[in-house]
């Protein structure tokens, strides 16, 4: 055959390469124009909300906006002594503006964040600005409040000046920007992030482990059983999955209660004495009770369809080539079932770390994670930015994880099915 | 070392799994050492199933299994010491080729190097020298099924216990591997019980057959004998091609018997057939009836042509023959001089020793 390849063309004389070219266009617009629907929504429910979320948890515009005046007069200011008449008169004037519009409340809110106390001065503020004389605005308004004479309140002013901020990261380590600008640790009395944080990871450890120790042998089970029996189990693990999760996590309150019945069991088999019933929940045990049997089906499914590819003729052949039956387990079975075993224990430590309403009723004190501090301050103290940091903080530990897991074990090594 | 005769010993050992039906009935079976014995018989006829009674993963309901003169039943399959390849050849997926032979010799603490010139040789064996780095995966079947050959062979066990290995290969290449299996057999004088449903596999390789059917041993003999002499109807039935006539025994004096069909009469060799009266199935090897035979034969009569298939080396002619409108005949592909033509009326003719009459079944 000659190298020269001769152009072909179709019949109705195009060359046969453009006219595939074309085609193969148009299958490309067909596909793009089928995902379009579910492209579009996912840009709408989670790329959009994921980006105002990370734009909300560093945007500290509004006091910038408040202030402006004031911010640009102390521009010139060293922050070592109590600023000049100069700012004084900018921030008497910004503020006059804002009690005009009734905003002042959203300030006093603000740089309360920042510094407690401004509060009640910003308050008293209002009250005696309305008889300020004009001039000599330093005067006036320290004498309004000894802390309008500090220069710490100055410096917590200012520190609002940039129109971004990472302070809410810090905040959500129990960290902050010290008077002379350092990130240090708050003390220690009052940290609680951290705390938080960590028995988030390891009650998401523990419950993963659990979940694992618990549903291999079940997996196991459903894989090797008959077709009529497998079934049944099955539907058993399948079951709380078409029970709402509201109903589990009470039903797990009427079981776990002091006067419940587990602790009436106990008690009637003399386990413990009755006037000595121990606490199951609204503590770590009842998250980590109520979570690992929420969980459990999360790694049993996975585990399950990887077993199931699992010819049993190869436990055979471990054991007829001499394996004693452990050895044809750990080192034949075992190896087979990791991809499920990632997938498992991946998808259960993520859904366990932003776990919210089973640690909420039945965690207690000592058995909330961080998603609750997180619900907390979007409803009761309405710090979004700070619940938007936190929960960025927690997606990217989970990118992180999800990183470590494909170093570790490789991604391409997930099956779910 | 004398070859010990009953190398493997089946005493009338019975299996059922739901306690109802027995799937092996009081089964009695020697296997020599060195031997190739095959367990042939159609699926459900309890031939897997003796198999892994064997291996040690089935337990027999009743009576024993001895090995070696050792009676194995209590013996947890990993202390048997029995190479095994399996349907799908059981390759352990996660490991490379050289890990697979490895894990046999490793369970046995083989020290490393004398376990390499073992898996050296064993791979040599099946010629896939340089295969030992891949992933089972990557190879193609008939390799993946050499590797399982080389695997159960790789820890020099006395027996290997083969089912039907060759069931996913194509037709070539189960041809080909059905010879390289059998010459491994030879050069190695392993002792093999190989299982299969395929007649021609079981012709081919073995040195007995144990034809099964419905639980029991058929027939035990070696594959001419299985082939020529059949004891039963469903042996005579289930090995090659086979001719019958049903009917009834009018006479028998010595080796000969005269058998009454609807409207003729046959001479046939008895071999199940005890007394006059008796029903029988006669049956008859299509190679060994002959179109217008030269010689002196006892049985010749006349049928028409129905069908004419051309099959390259020889001819089959289906035969409307005494009331049997599917008696089948091969003619060799240089008797083309024959007037063998749709509709023709040809003469037929056998000897009588070589029509079986047998149980009617």
């Amino acid at each position: 055959m000659s190298s020269e390849t001769k152009q072909i063309l179709t019949t109705d004389g195009i060359p046969l390469e453009v006219s595939l070219k074309k085609a193969e266009r148009k299958n490309k617009i067909k596909a793009f124009l089928l995902v379009a629907p579910l492209l579009f929504f996912l840009i709408i429910t989670y790329v959009f909300p994921i980006g105002d979320m990370l734009f909300r948890s560093v945007d500290d515009k509004m006091v910038t906006q408040m202030l402006p005046k004031t911010f640009k007069a102390m521009e010139n200011w060293d922050g070592q002594e109590l600023p000049e008449e100069e700012v004084f008169a900018a921030f008497h004037e910004d503020f006059i503006k804002l009690v005009e519009d009734k905003r002042e409340g959203k300030l006093s809110t603000q740089l309360n964040y920042t510094k407690n106390g401004f509060k009640s001065i910003i308050k008293k503020l209002r009250r005696k600005s309305k008889s300020f004389e004009e001039g000599n605005y330093k005067e006036q308004i320290m004498s309004v409040h000894k802390r309008w004479a500090d220069v710490e309140y100055w410096r917590a002013i200012q520190r609002r000046a940039p129109e971004f901020t990472g302070q809410k990261y810090l905040k959500g380590m129990d960290m902050y920007v010290n008077e002379e600008g350092k990130i240090v640790s708050v003390d220690e009395d009052r940290r609680i992030h951290r705390v938080l944080w960590l028995r988030t990871l390891e009650i998401a450890f523990f419950v993963t482990v659990f979940c694992f120790l618990m549903a291999y042998p079940i997996a196991h089970l459903l894989a090797t059983l008959p077709m009529k029996y497998s079934n049944l189990l099955m539907i058993c693990v399948l079951l709380p999955f078409w029970t709402s999760l509201l109903v589990r996590t009470a039903s797990w309150m009427i079981l776990l209660q002091q006067q419940g019945i587990v602790n009436d069991f106990f008690v009637g088999i003399g386990l413990v004495a009755d006037d000595n019933r121990p606490e199951m929940m609204y503590n770590k045990t009842g998250s980590y009770v109520a979570m690992t049997q929420i969980l459990l089906p999360f790694m049993v499914l996975p585990l399950y369809s990887v077993m199931k590819t699992i010819s049993p003729s190869l436990m055979r052949a471990g054991k007829s080539l001499g394996g004693t039956p452990f050895v044809a387990f750990w080192k034949v079975y075992f190896p087979l079932t990791i991809p499920g075993i990632g997938a498992g224990c991946l998808l259960v430590f993520i859904l366990a770390i932003g776990y919210y309403i089973t640690p909420a009723l039945v965690g207690g004190a000592s058995g909330t994670l961080i998603s609750n501090q997180i619900a907390f301050h979007m409803k009761s103290t309405l710090d979004w930015s700070f619940a938007s940091a936190m929960g960025l903080m927690l997606l990217s530990g989970v990118l992180v994880i999800y990183w470590l897991y494909n170093k570790i074990v490789g991604i391409d090594n997930i099956k779910l099915g | 070392m004398s070859k010990q005769k009953d190398f493997v010993k089946f005493e009338n050992v019975d299996k059922s799994y739901d306690g109802k039906v027995l799937v092996v009935k009081d089964l009695q079976l020697d296997i020599a050492e060195g031997e190739f014995i095959t367990m042939l018989g159609p699926s459900g006829s309890g031939k897997t199933t003796c198999l892994m009674m064997l291996a040690g993963f089935e337990t027999p309901t009743n009576g024993e299994i001895y090995l070696g003169g050792k009676a194995i039943s209590s013996i947890p399959p990993h202390k048997r010491g029995i190479g095994m390849v399996f349907q799908n050849y059981a390759l352990f997926p996660h490991m490379t080729v050289y890990e697979n032979l490895a894990f046999p010799l490793r369970v046995r603490k083989i020290p490393k190097d004398e376990a390499d010139k073992k898996i050296d040789k064993a791979l040599s064996m099946v010629s896939l020298q340089g295969f030992a780095s891949r992933m089972p995966g990557q190879l193609s079947g008939g390799q993946q099924q050499r590797v399982a050959v080389a695997r159960s062979l790789v820890f020099d066990p006395q027996l290997v216990l083969m089912d039907e290995p060759l069931g996913a290969l194509d037709k070539n290449l189960r041809e080909s591997m059905q010879y390289e299996i059998k010459h491994i057999h030879e050069s190695i004088g392993v002792t093999v019980v190989y299982v299969t449903h395929d007649q021609s596999e079981a012709l081919t390789m073995s040195n007995r057959i144990a034809v099964f059917n419905d639980g029991k041993v058929q027939q035990l003999s070696s594959p001419d004998e299985l082939y020529e002499k059949p004891v039963n109807s469903f042996v005579a039935e289930f090995i090659g091609e086979n001719n019958t006539f049903n009917g009834e025994v009018s006479d028998l004096s010595g080796d000969k018997c005269k058998v009454k069909l609807a409207n003729a009469e046959i001479i046939a060799n008895p071999i199940s057939v005890k007394s006059k009266g008796d029903r029988t199935k006669v049956s008859l090897r299509p190679e060994r009836a002959l179109i217008n035979p030269k010689d002196k034969m006892d049985n010749i009569h006349n049928g028409k042509i129905e069908e004419v298939i051309y099959h390259g080396d020889h001819t089959r002619v289906r035969i409307n023959l005494l009331g049997n409108p599917e008696f089948i005949l091969k003619v060799p592909n240089s008797s083309a001089n024959l007037d063998i033509k749709l509709g023709n009326e040809i003469k037929i003719g056998w000897n009588s020793q070589d029509a079986r009459a047998l149980d009617p079944k």
